[in-house]
């Protein structure tokens, strides 16, 4: 129990992770608690990057780390562009209310 | 290694209630907050553990960029009036059973995938190069990242450079009646209609046609 190795790290991440996926799903508020959702999932995907890379000693997965790091700022850069743009066009970011496609 | 113990189950014990935090909270800036500290607590998890960069850069872009444009565009954004309504709207919809079960499954399914890894037993005996303390982390990370990664690294800064572009064309948008300065004009304007001489007379002045 003291001893903290490869799989406790790994358990965080799939807890975050989970948490990640409850977020998406019952998020009824507004959309960007959703891309915050979507952050903390890449946050957990990096923390199973890290693990392995520190504990097999192979510096590949920091390195890749980064560039998950790189495309998560992409992303919400993006994100919030489209979300500034709708609530600009429609008035509301409401989940529920975000129905143009019919999906 | 017992200090080592109490601060990973300290820190990832703040991660985890501050993930669980985003997604409950009732104000979005809260939520915002709750992902501050959440990828502070994670970046501690990081240095402690031995990749001191990335945890450096995670408190520099996450915290120091995309937390406070997240708190921007919460701000800006008139999401206050909504402060009151939870998740939990007025017609139940059958999204919060399935979140649950689907995000149930879905730990469940890497908790077996952790609890059955088998290493190989001489996986950690080879090429341990982040055990090499003679290079620190950075420079062990510079050393790949601008060699074997060089052609992947500037694809990353192509990406950036896309996103930057993409998100200044989203917002752009062009205002009537917002007094602007026009280059065009200001460099096609000929002296002959900037500047008129004329013959003032004594006394009388002259009438200066604006």
């Amino acid at each position: 129990m003291t001893e903290i190795g490869l799989g406790h790290y790994l358990t965080l991440g799939a807890i975050i992770f989970s948490i990640g996926i409850i977020g998406i799903f019952l998020n009824r508020k507004n959309i960007i608690v959703i891309l915050m959702s979507i952050e903390l999932i890449l946050l957990a995907v990096n923390i199973n990057l890290v693990a392995f890379s520190i504990f097999l000693g192979d510096l590949a997965g920091q390195v890749f780390t980064l560039f998950i790091l790189t495309v998560a700022a992409a992303e919400a850069a993006i994100g919030l562009a489209i979300i500034v743009v709708y609530y600009r066009n429609s008035g509301t970011i409401r989940v529920e209310e975000i129905d143009q496609l019919k999906g | 290694m017992i200090a080592h113990s109490i601060f990973f189950y300290t820190f990832s014990i703040i991660a985890v209630i501050s993930a669980i935090m985003v997604t409950v909270s009732k104000n979005t800036v809260h939520s915002v907050f709750f992902l501050i500290l959440d990828f502070i607590s994670i970046s501690c998890l990081f240095i402690m553990i031995g990749a001191e960069f990335l945890g450096m850069i995670m408190l520099i872009v996450y915290v120091g960029a995309v937390a406070v444009l997240f708190l921007f565009v919460v701000m800006m954004l008139n999401v206050a009036q909504q402060k009151n309504q939870w998740f939990a709207s007025q017609e139940s919809s059958g999204h919060i059973p399935v979140g649950l079960i689907i995000s149930t499954i879905i730990f469940f399914e890497l908790i077996i995938v952790i609890g059955g890894w088998k290493y190989k037993p001489d996986l950690f005996d080879i090429n341990n190069t982040t055990n090499n303390f003679s290079v620190s982390n950075t420079h062990s990370l510079g050393q790949i990242l601008y060699t074997d990664y060089i052609h992947v690294f500037q694809l990353s800064g192509m990406i950036l450079l896309i996103a930057m572009i993409g998100a200044i064309v989203l917002t752009f948008r062009k205002r009537e009646g917002v007094k602007k300065q026009s280059y065009l004009k200001q460099i096609s304007r000929e002296r002959s209609e900037g500047v008129e001489l004329l013959e003032v007379e004594t006394n009388k002045g002259v009438k200066i046609d604006d």
